[in-house]
């Protein structure tokens, strides 16, 4: 392990990585399904290498926050599983599993990319609220772009559930064809800084050597919408600068993937 | 009897469709998952390990620990909040007690083999389905193995006694109009291959004696069925290798 990190950091410097990846190369496969679970109202399966992660999405009739009482709302959960790597245990989220359900949420609400209005049914009274479990399979680097694609996918597929119109009761075992009101598709890309050098889609070990890390939430316009630095690395605004360009690239790439797998 | 024939066809010896496979988490020592109809059990397997807390290691062999989870959006209901119930509690209990007699961990003293069960759906059967997905996994860690162990649930449907309940034959009353306050019995099994002794016996309903007889045999063909695609799925990630 450790000869590993020390190696990891010299092929850095010379802008080469151990598993034969360019820098900017994500692992492959890089894969997207929807529909894995019958009970979510929308689920997916992202795989970025032997990184897997499920994402399911559940609705429900809630009332309204007092301060915005005209909106639904959205929260994301992340379980780190003790099933998806030797380092997690079982027991309630710790701080890297609220980190990445944060920077994860951060993303999708910063951005507008769920219009709340829409999920409003009587304001100050009822309104849909939107919930996004996130579960590791196999955590082997990168979740958060992981995450947050899997976020997106389960998003993009999910289906509102049929109301009974005299009761207000949600029958979830029926489905409608409507879809959530999802008006952006922020993407979540982390770049890592490695022994100097700007690699992405990090593998487990290159995490433990990364002096900084930098997640940046993206739309199709590259607004931002969120972004969360990592690690005890500082980093130079230069060096910023040039992880968002990097970060703009992917974005388009990994999108590519999502409308390939879900038209 | 009010229930003629089942809801989805299947014969009363019929299991819903089953689908497993081997080695599906690359971090794992050993993993699998097992599907039967719309319940999905996904296993993983980590040790012989060191033990935390200390005070549970045991000098003479190795410790099996088990965890069940159903993933916030696998019920078929509102969204299930993460964290242990006591219902999770009570099905890990007795999943360790189903697989304890099949692993021989005395090579292992002081150390802990951990099964993790997460579901990602479910339709009734996920203590069967993640008992069969842990053993599957267990011999694909190479724990030391002195038999193989299936589960699936048997039971009584009104007057009719079937194999794998589905969601819906265990609230019969509800889907089947005629069967309005029918009788139901559902009783999870898992049967050791070699011997056919019972390593899991639970039933909630209304049964007697003479019909539990008939649904433990009615169990050890069933089982059977299910041993026969655990052990497919093990030698077809082998051979493959």
């Amino acid at each position: 392990m450790i000869v590993n990190q020390e190696t990891i950091k010299t092929l850095a410097a010379q802008g080469k990585r151990l598993d034969g990846r360019g820098l900017h190369d994500y692992r492959q496969p890089l894969a997207i399904e929807t529909g894995i679970s019958w009970t979510a109202e929308g689920s997916s399966r992202v795989q970025i290498g032997e990184t897997v992660v499920l994402a399911g999405v559940k609705l429900s009739l809630e009332k309204p926050y007092p301060d915005t009482a005209d909106q639904g709302g959205i929260m994301i959960n992340v379980e780190l599983t003790p099933l998806s790597s030797p380092e997690y245990e079982p027991g309630p989220p710790g701080i890297k599993a609220i980190e990445l359900a944060r920077v994860t949420d951060r993303g999708i609400r910063e951005a507008k990319a769920i219009d709340l209005q829409k999920l409003c049914i009587t304001p100050g009274e009822k309104a849909w609220f939107v919930i996004i479990d996130i579960i590791t399979l196999n955590d082997a680097g990168n979740l958060f772009d992981a995450a947050s694609l899997a976020a997106l996918a389960a998003l993009r597929s999910a289906k509102f559930p049929y109301v009974d119109p005299k009761t207000g009761v949600i029958d979830y075992k029926k489905k409608t064809d409507v879809s959530l009101p999802l008006v952006k598709e922020p993407i979540a890309i982390t770049v890592s800084k490695v022994n100097g050098s700007l690699l992405v889609d990090p593998t487990v070990e290159e995490e433990k050597v990364a002096e900084a890390r930098l997640t940046v939430a993206l739309d199709v316009k590259n607004v931002l919408s969120a972004m969360q630095k990592g690690g005890e690395g500082p980093l130079t605004a230069e060096e910023v600068g040039a992880m968002v360009d990097l970060a703009f690239e992917k974005a388009k790439t990994l999108r590519e993937v999502l409308h390939k797998h879900i038209p | 009897m009010t229930y003629k024939s089942r809801l989805d066809g299947r014969k009363d010896n019929d299991l819903r469709p089953m689908e497993a496979k081997v080695g599906v988490i690359p971090n794992a020592e050993g993993s699998a998952w097992f599907k039967i109809g719309n319940t999905w059990a996904i296993a993983g397997v980590y040790g012989p390990r060191e033990i935390f807390p200390r005070f549970l290691a045991n000098p003479k062999k190795g410790v099996l620990r088990c965890y069940y989870t159903m993933m916030p959006f696998s019920g078929s209901g509102e969204r299930i909040r993460p964290g242990t119930s006591r219902r999770a509690q009570e099905i890990a209990m007795v999943m360790k007690e189903s697989l304890a007699p099949l692993v021989d961990l005395s090579a292992f003293p002081n150390s802990v083999v951990d099964v993790f069960v997460e579901l990602p759906q479910t339709d009734a059967g996920t203590r069967c389905a993640a008992i069969s997905a842990a053993a599957m996994a267990l011999a694909h860690a190479g724990i030391p193995m002195k038999d193989m162990v299936s589960a699936v649930a048997v039971g009584r449907v009104d007057d009719r006694l079937v194999a794998d309940l589905d969601y819906r034959e265990e609230h019969i009353g509800e889907f089947n109009p005629d069967s309005h306050g029918a009788p139901v019995a559902d009783t999870p099994i898992a049967m050791l291959h070699a011997t056919k002794q019972l390593t899991l016996l639970q039933m909630d309903g209304e049964l007697s004696k003479e019909m539990l007889l008939k649904l433990l045999k009615l169990g050890e063909e069933a089982t059977e069925k299910v041993y026969q695609v655990q052990v497919k799925a093990l030698k077809e990630n082998y051979s493959s290798e």
